[in-house]
């Protein structure tokens, strides 16, 4: 992996809205930033966000770049990334 | 570069001991080749992020690594399933699936968080303890936000030094191990005095935080979000308001590729090994984590001399990794000991609290079953994308069940790796 300038932003666009991060953040935090706090809808329609961080838990799964089912928190935010929640908040 | 490959090691897991072990095993010759499913190396107590650079022994093994022509660190990297003898399927977000075989393998896979439910921990703001550690270096931002950190073991005080240095205000530190354990292990402390400098560090300017002994978190409040946290304190129930409830007790081992492969646990439940950390499985060794909890430094001297012995290298000083291998043994036993869950953390709570956040399955519901199969095929509980991770534990923690493995694929995984399985089970062959 290429080392990135620790000062080097990239932009993302999450649920449509296009916010700019560090080069390094992970999906999971770009949600934060964007003022997310819900990552998906449960089966029974509740609100949830990542609860384990470290890929076990799948909470935060998300779609990107068309794919869905993807964990946020496994992955790193790329220049021009489309991250879709299916989240409420 | 061709993705279908041989190695003579193959390595699951690039936090310290995987790391250790593929430096270890290469510095003999050997080809190696060590994956992990995070984006990064480190595993989880090296994590990196932005604002987070590499710690040292990261940095320096990473280097020694790269300085090996023959290892190759796949990141971003999954083992789906075990494929015939001495095979992986692996999904990667480089190359998709990929068939990987091996002559032997070491099992690296570290641990997971123990999260146990509480009325409204589903609400968005509830972590675990060693998750919001991973998420703060991630580059989630918690400056000015109000965390309650809560659960048991070394990894709260962790947890703490991160948030507080992110610029957190913790409000509380819930331990619910009684305090007259804690003392007794901080008096140990002295058995290993590296420990105590990092206890000292983690605590450094904690002077005015409330860390409360004999106490859990009983409920978390909000609209939407956390707003409130609900702690009992002994038999005295204190709310705080807070944004934030990061709650983790302790840690478990991460067995399924062991499982899948027919290794052996100890009563613990993690994976046995012998002094040369062998599984009970020809051709498996195994390090760190995933064969009892006990640390960053235990887990380096596992998997140095995993990849020692399955390199066939005799040159290094096996007495003395033994010897590091028992100090840190000890160190882990007392914690273990310290923080072993008492009665009021592993209370049941309320029937109505959700056990299992894949198939939204209650306590009530799965409580009224014998077992855990019963209880699976009677309500989906531990049936969904995490295949029973966190409320398999949960349950088992709580009821004593033995809870079933997840099964391969041991992640959801794309139709496009599962094909890729079909042809290399085809073609054997072009595994070389």
């Amino acid at each position: 992996m290429p080392r990135r300038g620790a000062n080097e932003r990239i932009r993302v666009t999450i649920d449509a809205r296009t916010i700019e991060v560090a080069a390094g953040t992970t999906v999971v935090a770009a949600l934060a930033i964007a003022g997310l706090r819900g990552t998906r809808t449960s089966v029974g329609g509740q609100p949830r966000a990542a609860l384990c961080g470290m890929g076990v838990c799948q909470e935060c799964r998300v779609t990107i770049d068309g794919r869905a089912h993807v964990l946020a928190c496994q992955t790193l935010c790329r220049d021009g990334q489309i991250i879709q929640t299916t989240g409420p908040l | 570069m061709s993705v279908d490959q041989h190695y003579d090691i193959v390595v699951a897991g690039a936090g310290p001991a995987g790391l250790n072990a593929a430096r270890a095993a290469a510095q003999n010759g050997a080809r190696v080749a060590v994956f992990d499913d995070n984006p990064r190396v480190g595993g989880q107590v090296w994590r990196q992020g932005p604002g987070h650079a590499p710690q040292a022994p990261l940095s320096e093994v990473d280097a020694a690594l790269s300085a090996h022509p023959n290892v190759t660190v796949w990141s971003s990297s999954r083992v789906i399933a075990p494929l015939g003898p001495r095979a992986l399927l692996l999904e990667t977000a480089e190359h998709g699936g990929v068939c990987v075989s091996y002559g032997q393998l070491i099992l690296a896979t570290g641990a997971r968080e123990r999260l146990l439910p509480f009325a409204g921990w589903t609400l968005p703001g509830v972590t675990g303890a060693g998750a919001l550690q991973a998420l703060i270096k991630g580059g989630t931002p918690v400056r000015g936000e109000r965390i309650v950190i809560a659960g048991s073991g070394p990894l709260l005080l962790a947890a703490l030094a991160t948030a507080r240095a992110a610029g957190a205000h913790v409000v509380a530190a819930v331990e619910q191990a009684p305090a007259i354990t804690l003392a007794r292990f901080v008096a140990s402390l002295a058995a290993t005095p590296s420990k105590l400098l990092q206890a000292a560090k983690l605590t450094r300017g904690g002077a005015g935080l409330p860390y409360w002994t004999n106490s859990v978190v009983r409920e978390a409040r909000g609209a939407g979000r956390v707003e409130y946290a609900t702690i009992m304190r002994g038999t005295r129930e204190v709310t705080l308001a807070c944004d934030r409830i990061a709650c983790g007790y302790g840690l478990v081992p991460n067995v399924t590729l062991a499982q899948a492969l027919g290794c052996a646990l100890d009563e613990h439940g993690a994976i046995r090994v012998d002094d040369m950390q062998r599984t009970s499985v020809e051709g498996v060794l195994a390090a760190g984590e995933c064969t009892g909890i006990g640390g960053m430094e235990l887990a380096r001297v596992e998997g140095a001399l995993a990849g020692c012995i399955a390199s066939g290298d005799t040159t290094l000083d096996l007495r003395a990794l033994r010897a590091q291998r028992q100090r840190w043994q000890r160190f882990a036993q007392r914690v273990e000991t310290a923080f072993a869950l008492g009665e009021a953390a592993r209370a049941l709570p309320p029937a109505e609290t959700m056990l299992c956040r894949c198939e939204d399955v209650t306590l009530g519901e799965v409580s009224i079953h014998r077992d855990w199969r019963d209880a699976k095929l009677h309500t989906r509980c531990g049936m969904g994308a995490c295949q029973g991770r966190t409320c398999g534990t949960a349950a088992s923690t709580y009821f004593g069940w033995q809870t079933a493995q997840p099964r391969p694929p041991f992640h959801p995984a794309q139709i496009g790796t599962l094909i890729k399985a079909a042809e290399c089970a085809a073609s054997p062959s072009s595994i070389p």
